[in-house]
């Protein structure tokens, strides 16, 4: 056990706990000559997210934690890989910055309480808040980062600026490989200025395809909506915001600017949108807050012990192919103006989850299990597989890990 | 470089040349292949025209099946293939190769559907920037990222050198503004990637695709995010008396939180030239000077540019404009949008370097390269996408003199790595192509490198789609400050070099 004298070994003896890039490169090195795969977690609160593994070493990156260099004026910050993110956000708020892919707390679904996670594991999951239409998502944030891939090599790719094409992007492909390309030690995050302030402006009780056309028209009309969602009735009983009583759906938009301008962009929407006549109400910055929030951090769904899907659509297909789910949706609601849609289901099995898969692929999209039985990740499909694709990622993940030992399976049986 | 060392020829291939001809003949349109001498000339360079060569054939296909069979063809027959759009590359990305077919894909040029709901356009590679907001601009819609070069390149050359222009530090670079693209790889496959929608699963091939300098494979299709126009757009334009003081402005304005739609600055030299070519109404007693534009809700404009000029009197400004009106604001950029020429009217030729640096480092940089101005005995001037770090040195030589030429290529070099030591990058959107591949090493060690290689290699295992560009081929990247270096030399030395 020569590895130990320089990692940590937790209570729990099959887990890792390198401190640094070097050793986490020996630890690799050392599963590559003897062929045994390793899972490598940040702190573990997306562990249940993709396929159950089964390896006998763990890496945790939760002692690679610490911030390595923050420039507000230059709009970044470096990271070691398992930094929790709460850390990060508290940093960046004291400039009045934040990172603007807005990781989901991914605790309320799985716990039912906050567990944030890491920087790393914001990265390898690539799944982004309510602002991902329009800032980007996780992918589009990341301007570099260091690792390990699965020979125990360190390398490295982009830098810390945003304007790069030097070599191969590999930033992008290790975003959302979960990792079974590399394990992330240094990540370098663009981030971006905080609003002043926001509000939300609420529009109650329209039906499904009313709904989804203000989505649509708001975000027709304005570059600057940071925030586009629909609750069908019922489902708003989790925000127990005062100005938010009804229990009919609500239609949202999230305006920000500068704290002069709000006011007047909340009436502009009205006017354009042609809302004067409909049930409205504005959230001021303080609920608004809490409201995006709970929308981002899933807590519709708090410790549900039921399935939750991830439906990504082409936004003119949603209301469609709600109709056409909706026998299978214990709850769900629309985000990304239209794009994504949550569904939490009571009765998932093999069957329902590949009708539910046909239908989304039907529509152009792509369906992703976020959470359920472990039998049921371990024997259907968590990601949506194509096969020509499948050829091309087998490929990929060759180059990167030769031998399969790094997350082996995290993503789909044989990579 | 400007002895510039290519991949070895083929000279057996060059003897099959009829044959592949012919063969080429059974895929596409007679018109569509060219093999004279005369008929390929026109595509012996890209824009970075001191490095000429003219392809063994020419294919211009118009269909993706035809791109497919195309590249299985040559892939069955060991030929290699070099990809062009418009050919407006700076980097010589696109300078074919004596024993290669040149794949242009000019004439693959439709725009395939122009969707509002879903907020995209589909459009075949050969479609050029501009006409996709062309497109799209009666409804008030617009495709964001706007290199200068837009009336002319390729949306599929966009995505393959994953182009920015003076919008990209609010709105991306390509990148960020793709939603799917279909590529066909070396073996013929034809492969989907994303689509109509936002981001995707599996590995992000899309993403690795963008920036590949048609190494990896060849565009055929791009799935465009579309943008509503801004209600407003306005521009400012900020003369100092030194070149600190421009960067110092820079650097405040996004630390207090704003992020304009657009921050460029160029220096004496380049407002000088710009001026007497453009009129635009530049000052001329400046320093430096900025152009930033803000957009989005009128108000909201209004604060920022109140905002932006206290702090560019904070930081001794001797002149601002604000623009009154949409003409005087594009009468604003007239000037900036004319340096080429403008440094085209100067001298014989001019050289554009491209590295990025951290905003900070702007006046330590722009001394560095005035300093070497001095020591090449070369004219310079300054263009610099200031918000996002992305410097564009012109450099002004005569390519007539052949040490004229040499010296100008290691003035640039010198400025590349100056600005990977000050903490930025080679290239910040004109890639590596041919141009910058011996520099590669400055930036990434071996391993670095040799991880690239294996998933070119995982891709194209024959190395035939665009050979001898972005990866060095002289130089091995040193080892020196590696951790894992035992013995990694002589493991991949099965690897080829490129
Ligand atoms: C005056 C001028 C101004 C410019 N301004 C800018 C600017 O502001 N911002 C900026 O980013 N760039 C700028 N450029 C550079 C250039 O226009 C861009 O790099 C552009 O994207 C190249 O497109 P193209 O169609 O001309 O590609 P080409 O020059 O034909 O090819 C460029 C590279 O892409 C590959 N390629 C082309 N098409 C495909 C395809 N379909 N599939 C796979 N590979 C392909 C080629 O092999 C080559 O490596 C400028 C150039 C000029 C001459």
């Amino acid at each position: 056990m020569e590895v130990n004298q320089n990692s940590q070994v937790s209570q729990d003896s099959s887990i890792r706990l390198p401190s640094d890039t070097k050793e986490v490169a020996k630890l690799i090195k050392k599963n590559y000559q003897s062929n045994s795969p390793i899972e490598i977690i940040g702190s573990g609160s997306k562990k249940n997210i993709g396929k159950p593994l089964q390896a006998s070493t763990t890496i945790s990156l939760s002692n690679l934690n610490g911030i390595i260099d923050y420039k507000p004026e230059e709009l970044y910050i470096k990271v070691k890989a398992g930094t929790p993110l709460r850390i990060i956000e508290e940093e960046l708020k004291k400039n009045k910055q934040f990172l603007a892919f807005d990781p989901i707390d991914f605790g309320h679904l799985f716990i039912g309480s906050s567990e944030q996670g890491t920087a790393g594991g914001a990265i390898s999951t690539n799944l982004s808040g309510p602002r991902r239409f329009m800032s980007g998502s996780a992918r589009d944030h990341i301007l570099g980062f260091k690792g390990v891939n699965g020979k125990g090599e360190i390398i490295k790719s982009g830098g810390n600026v945003v304007k790069n094409v030097t070599g191969y992007d590999l930033s992008k492909l290790v975003t959302g490989a979960y990792g079974t390309l590399v394990v992330l030690t240094e990540i370098t995050l663009k981030v971006l200025p905080l609003a002043e302030s926001n509000e939300t402006l609420v529009i109650h009780d329209l039906p499904l395809e009313n709904g989804t056309e203000i989505l649509s028209s708001a975000i027709n009309y304005s570059n600057e909506i940071s925030g586009a969602v629909f609750f069908p009735e019922n489902a708003i009983n989790i925000f127990k915001l005062n100005d938010l009583k009804q229990d009919g759906s609500i239609t949202a938009l999230r305006l920000e600017g500068s704290t002069k301008s709000r006011g007047r962009s909340v009436e502009k929407i009205v006017d354009n949108l042609s809302l004067t006549n409909k049930k409205i109400s504005v959230l001021g910055q303080y609920q608004s807050d809490l409201f995006w929030d709970k929308v981002k951090n899933l807590e519709i769904f708090n410790n549900t012990k039921n399935s939750v899907l991830r439906i990504v659509i082409p936004p003119a297909e949603c209301t469609n192919l709600i109709r056409r789910l909706k026998i299978h949706a214990t709850k769900y609601y629309i985000d990304w103006a239209g794009s994504l849609i949550w569904v939490e289901t009571d009765n998932l099995n093999k069957d329902i989850l590949k009708e539910i898969r046909k239908k989304v692929y039907n529509a152009s999209g792509y369906l992703t299990l976020i959470k359920s039985t472990s039998s049921l990740r371990s024997t259907e499909d968590v990601f949506t597989s194509e096969v020509i694709k499948f050829k091309i990622y087998e490929k990929i993940k060759k180059s990167f890990d030769p031998k399969r030992i790094i997350n082996p399976g995290k993503m789909y049986i044989g990579i | 470089m400007t002895n510039l060392k290519m991949p070895k020829i083929n000279k057996k291939m060059i003897l099959n040349k009829k044959e592949i001809v012919q063969d080429f003949i059974k895929i596409v349109k007679k018109d569509n292949v060219l093999f004279d001498d005369a008929e390929v000339k026109p595509f012996e360079t890209d824009a970075l025209s001191a490095y000429k060569q003219k392809p063994m054939i020419v294919v211009l296909p118009e269909t993706t099946g035809e791109v497919s069979k195309i590249l299985s063809y040559c892939n069955k027959k060991r030929i290699k293939v070099v990809p062009r759009g418009a050919g407006t590359g700076l980097s010589g990305g696109a300078l074919p190769l004596e024993d290669a077919v040149l794949v242009v894909l000019s004439k693959f040029n439709k725009i395939l559907e122009i969707d509002f709901q879903n907020r995209c356009v589909v459009a075949q590679p050969g479609v050029t920037n501009l006409s996709i907001t062309e497109a799209v601009q009666h409804k008030n819609f617009y495709y964001a990222p706007d290199p200068s070069s837009q009336i002319a390149c390729s949306i599929g050359g966009n995505v393959a050198e994953n182009s920015g222009g003076v919008h990209s530090l609010k709105y991306g670079t390509t990148t960020n503004n793709l939603l799917g693209l279909e590529v066909v790889l070396m073996d013929g496959t034809v492969c989907n990637l994303g689509g109509k929608t936002f981001d995707s699963e599996g590995y992000d091939i899309m993403g690795l695709f963008t920036g590949s300098e048609g190494l990896l494979g060849v565009v055929t299709k791009a799935i465009v995010k579309i943008l509503k126009k801004p209600e407003t757009v306005k521009a400012t334009l900020i003369g100092f008396p030194t070149i600190e003081d421009g960067g110092n402005c820079v650097s405040e304005i996004i630390a207090k939180g704003i992020i304009p739609a657009g921050m460029e600055m160029m220096d004496k030299a380049l407002i000088h030239a710009t001026e007497n070519f453009a009129k635009a109404g530049y000052p001329k007693n400046a320093e430096s000077m900025l152009i930033v534009e803000v957009d989005g809700d009128p108000n909201e404009v209004e604060e920022s540019i109140d905002r932006i000029k206290n702090i560019a009197k904070h930081n001794n400004c001797t002149s601002i404009k604000i623009s009154k009106n949409e003409k005087e604001r594009l009468k604003f950029w007239a000037g900036r949008k004319a340096a080429f020429p403008a440094c085209g009217a100067m001298a014989p030729d001019y050289y554009c370097m491209d590295g990025t640096i951290p905003r900070g480092k702007l006046s330590e940089v722009l001394k560095e390269i005035q300093r070497l101005s001095k020591v090449y005995d070369l004219k310079v001037a300054n263009a610099f996408h200031a918000g996002d770090g992305n410097l564009h040195p012109l450099i002004m030589f005569d390519s007539n003199d052949p040490k004229s030429l040499e010296k100008t290529e290691k003035f640039g070099a010198d400025i590349l790595k100056y600005c990977v030591k000050v903490g930025g990058v080679l290239t910040g959107e004109h890639g590596v192509g041919i141009e910058k591949r011996e520099l590669m090493c400055e930036m990434f060690n071996n391993n670095d490198i040799q991880q690239q290689l294996k998933i070119k290699l995982a891709l194209d295992p024959s190395s035939l789609l665009n050979p001898g560009k972005v990866y060095p081929i002289l130089r091995k990247c040193a080892e020196e400050g590696r951790i894992h270096a035992h013995g990694s030399k002589s493991k991949f030395s099965s690897i080829p070099r490129f």
